[in-house]
């Protein structure tokens, strides 16, 4: 089933390279369809993984394995457990929405984009489903070629640019990762994450601490932590909208991802020891961040840096090792997979009219299009963290989780929820509400049914998260507890 | 002394026998027949490569040596002659448009590129200092002629001229240290060396140590190792193209397996003496390769800086000196020839109005005027860059991991880094060809036999990671041999 959800993005692209001929309109339009069709199949077989997974276990699931490199015990083996599996649904469903988002605003080279997008997809699955560290790698860092065009080719002015920081950065980071993962070969004699996760914690601190900044070294700039997280602003900014909602929505999260199977299980003593590290680089990029946020004239921007700022939360609640934090981090990893998403949607649409994302440019949207005010205040709302929105549950419980932890860490960062209501309050309040000074703005169209139709589910589904969370929390309680108490194998109270 | 020559013993020496008797009657054919390169001269000449590959096949029986332990035929010997034979074989494919433009080249071509690979094949099976200095020769005269070739222009000349004359240098230092080595060893025989350095490294005299060193220095030049690599850039950029290709393939084979060869058989006792020489050797090799190669505008410059940058990373595994290095190495080598022939290739089809072009500005925009070359040549690039899935990053992962398992965790780490350097250029011209905006198109007029060297050096980049076993599972009964 989960070699079956990564083949299936990549069979749409090999159909859309080699069967859709020319570059006319109906060639663009035929690749449109075809990877329309082809996300929303592998959305709804995720969704049968969804329907048969057993959540009462914390054993990975729908395993398969083969062998692949013989001789150097390197395997080809995917399963899932409580914590992928959601990632794995928050990519099959951001997927078809992102296709939905370009039908329009992507015009040139529509083959190519939609063939990355799939290539894309398949490679972010492959991550979440990974079961061997060195094919965890080999989708981690293949993911970075799709990305790396799709930034470059469709992306603004300053793209070219972007697209080399987000490559080099990301690249920097992973090799380190790769070569702790063959440290840990030699010392074990398996690249299985499962046996890694039973034997790895038995090495002394002073190697896990070697071990565990390699690995923070990739996983740091994919969250991407403070300070490396320069490349983001960049790469949001120039992409196209369908990737400012796939860097946000996904990539991110491969990094959170990281510390979850890797760092926290393998190197307890390490997670232990670094902990205040991260606190504090955490704390720092919520309130850092968020003052900068404050000060942009760019909506992508903006957003942007509000994301560095959210997933500071989601490191705050995996290193309070504790569950209220954990599943703090993860609730808030799919909220803000899905908010920022829609904000990065947001601003999509209005883009679309007006080719420009500067802040000053709009005002009085409300007045020429109420139905996307609508949309946009519900989804600047969520990112506040109002309750009743996915994004309330999600800060809420890291902050519970860290108060246990550390009282000072959870009081900073409880300013820098009060501080994210203010840039995101300010940026509607400019946007949305005022007269309407520029003419153009008034020209402006109201969204139609396809854009209502990729908002429509994500509103839905961050208020299922938000008043109903139960089915999620049942589906990973039993790997969330299994992963507080791997990580604390071996820790001195 | 003489009782062990008998037929069966020549049997083993089968394909180098009949490559060189092939080519000499392929050398009858050009002066009868047509003394210009043709198309049937190309397929002949790739069917006696053909040929002499199935030879290897066949002859190999295990490890067995060769007039009085001169030559030796092992599991190694016979994967290098794969690869190199592969080597030359994709040359062939891909100079074949070359050879035959303006009526065809003279003839002579084909035989050199087919003289050189016999030297190679020599070189990878000698089993004494003596015959590995002969072979060695014997293919880099023909390489110092190839280099030349163009002889109608300055920069091939010149190419030729420094090649050879860096090359003599390179080649008297190695017999110099032959004869040093000879001179406190008593003897030339790689099994004889190695009796005598088991068991006794602490009586082994400096004079042999500093024999070993200037036989690396040698070598260093041959696999162009910072910092022995000076002639590379100009080499490259000087001779005709497809020249370039064969100097990128086949003898990189030759030139690592037989220093392989000497450094794990005869001076295997003596790692710790060599060990850190390669270890520098390789640190240097791959910065100088990452750096150098950024500021480059000519594509054939910008390959030879990276074929550098390579060079220290198979170096890398030599320098673990074990098994799993010399298995890395050979894995490498094999992903090698055909990142490199396929990047080459698509050198060749850089032409305007019969002009060959060689500015990677000139790439610009390829996505949009040859969307399959750009594909292909993307491929080449993010496989050399190591970036996963493609086959690149499996020779690296290889290297790497012999690394990190001989306890060389900071060697691996500079590794790393300078790949990520590397990653720069690399993605440049990806950049060129799929973000800026498109310049002419080039001559759309290349042959088959060129797109299908192309074509099967991208399908082995891009599908490696899907049936890895046959490389990976050979270069280690290759290892295994080596270090018996």
């Amino acid at each position: 089933m989960l070699t079956a959800l990564i083949l299936m993005p990549l069979l749409g692209a090999l159909i859309i390279m080699l069967f859709v001929r020319g570059d006319g309109e109906h060639a663009a339009g035929e690749a449109r369809y075809v990877a329309l069709f082809t996300t929303c199949l592998t959305f709804f077989v995720s969704l049968a993984a969804w329907i048969g997974f057993d959540g009462s276990t914390a054993n990975f699931q729908f395993i398969e394995k083969h062998e692949w490199f013989t001789g150097f015990n390197i395997s080809y083996s995917l399963g899932i457990d409580g914590i992928s599996l959601f990632l794995l649904l928050l990519t099959t469903f951001l997927m078809p929405i992102c296709i939905l988002c370009s039908w329009e605003s992507i015009q040139h080279r529509v083959r190519a984009f939609m063939a990355c997008f799939l290539i894309l997809e398949s490679m972010v699955i492959g991550v979440f489903c990974a079961l061997d560290a060195v094919m965890f790698y080999l989708f981690f860092e293949g993911m970075l070629i799709p990305m790396y065009l799709i930034i470059g080719i469709w992306g603004g002015k300053q793209r070219i640019y972007a697209a080399y920081k987000f490559f080099l950065y990301a690249f920097a980071g992973s090799v380190l990762f790769l070569v702790a993962v063959l440290y840990l070969y030699f010392s074990f004699g398996t690249t299985s994450i499962p046996d890694l996760i039973k034997l790895a914690p038995t090495l002394p601190l002073s190697v896990q601490k070697w071990l565990f900044l390699a690995m923070l070294a990739s996983f740091a700039v994919k969250v991407p932590m403070w300070p490396v997280h320069t490349w983001l602003p960049d790469a949001h900014v120039q992409a196209p909208t369908a990737g400012s909602v796939i860097l946000a929505g996904i990539l991110l999260k491969m990094g959170g991802y990281g510390f979850l199977r890797f760092s926290l299980p393998m190197l307890p003593l390490a997670s232990h020891y670094f902990a205040p590290l991260i606190f504090g680089l955490s704390v720092v990029a919520v309130i850092y961040t968020s003052l900068v946020a404050l000060m942009q004239q760019d909506m992508k921007k903006l957003i942007a840096y509000s994301s560095v700022a959210h997933m500071g939360f989601v490191t705050i609640g995996i290193f309070t090792f504790n569950i209220q934090g954990l599943d703090g981090a993860m609730v808030q990893m799919i909220s803000h997979g899905l908010v920022s998403g829609a904000l990065f949607l947001c601003v999509g649409v209005v883009y679309d009219r007006l080719h420009t994302r500067e802040i000053a440019r709009y005002g009085g949207v409300v007045n020429i299009m109420p139905k996307y005010a609508v949309i946009f205040m519900f989804f600047t709302l969520a990112s506040v963290g109002l309750p009743s929105t996915s994004g309330f549950v999600g800060e809420f419980l890291v902050l519970l989780g860290a108060y246990h932890t550390n009282t000072w860490v959870a009081f900073l960062a409880t300013s820098g929820v009060v501080l994210g209501a203010a840039y995101m309050l300010w940026l509607y309040r400019r946007v949305v509400f005022g007269e309407v000074v520029h003419d153009d703005v008034r020209n402006m169209h109201e969204m139609n049914t396809r854009e209502m139709t990729f908002f429509i589910p994500i509103v839905l589904l961050v208020l299922w998260i938000g008043l109903y969370p139960k089915p999620y929390f049942s589906a990973m309680e039993a790997s969330v507890k299994q992963l507080v108490a791997q990580s604390a194998v071996g820790v001195k109270p | 002394m003489m009782g062990d020559i008998h037929f069966t013993s020549y049997m083993a020496l089968l394909p180098e026998l009949y490559l060189a008797v092939a080519t000499l009657l392929l050398l009858l054919y050009g002066v009868y027949r047509s003394p210009r390169v043709d198309t049937p001269m190309v397929l002949l000449g790739l069917l006696i490569v053909a040929i002499t590959g199935a030879c290897v096949f066949h002859c190999f029986k295990g490890t067995q040596l060769v007039m009085n332990g001169m030559l030796i035929t092992d599991a190694f010997s016979t994967l290098a002659k794969y690869l190199l034979l592969m080597g030359t074989a994709l040359t062939l494919l891909l100079s074949a448009d070359w050879l035959r433009e303006n009526g065809g080249k003279p003839f002579e071509c084909v035989m050199l590129m087919l003289f050189s690979t016999l030297g190679m094949m020599l070189m990878v099976s000698a089993a004494d200092l003596l015959t590995l200095y002969l072979a060695l020769e014997m293919s880099s005269l023909s390489l110092y002629v190839l280099a030349a070739f163009d002889r109608d222009h300055a920069k091939s000349s010149e190419a030729g001229l420094k090649y050879f004359v860096l090359g003599a240098l390179a080649s008297g230092m190695l017999l110099f240290g032959i004869s040093l080595v000879y001179g406190f060893a008593g003897t030339t025989n790689f099994s004889a060396l190695s009796t005598l350095f088991t068991g006794s490294h602490d009586v082994v005299s400096r004079g042999v140590i500093v024999g070993l060193i200037l036989v690396i220095i040698g070598f260093c030049f041959k696999v162009s190792a910072v910092p022995f690599h000076m002639w590379t850039p100009d080499v490259y950029e000087g001779s005709p193209t497809p020249v370039t290709a064969f100097f990128a393939t086949a003898p990189k084979v030759a030139a690592f397996a037989l220093l392989a060869r000497l450094l794990m058989q005869p001076f295997g006792a003596l790692a710790g003496q060599w060990q850190q020489v390669i270890i520098f050797v390789s640190v240097a090799s791959m910065i100088v390769g990452a750096l150098a190669a950024i500021m480059q505008t000519n594509i054939k410059r910008l390959l030879a800086y990276s074929s550098i940058g390579h060079a220290g990373f198979m170096l890398m595994g030599l320098a673990a000196a074990n098994e799993a290095g010399v298995q890395a190495m050979l894995i490498y080598l094999g992903v090698y020839i055909f990142m490199s022939a396929g990047a080459f290739g698509c050198v060749l089809l850089m032409r305007r109005q019969g002009h060959y072009i060689e500015d990677i500005r000139e790439l610009a925009g390829m996505s949009q005027t040859h969307p399959a070359s750009a594909f292909v040549l993307a491929v080449f690039m993010f496989s050399m860059a190591g970036i996963p899935p493609l086959a690149g990053f499996f020779g690296k992962l290889y290297v790497i991991w012999a690394a990190v398992g001989a306890h060389l965790v900071w060697l691996a780490i500079i590794g790393v880094i300078t790949s990520v350097i590397s990653g720069f250029y690399y993605i440049k011209i990806v950049k060129l060809m799929y973000f800026d905006d498109p310049k002419p198109a080039f001559d759309n007029d290349s042959s088959l036999l060129l797109r299908a060297a192309i074509a099967i050096s991208a399908t082995v980049t891009l599908l490696f990671f899907i049936i890895p076993t046959p490389l990976v599972e050979q270069a280690k009964a290759a290892a295994e041999a080596l270090l018996k």
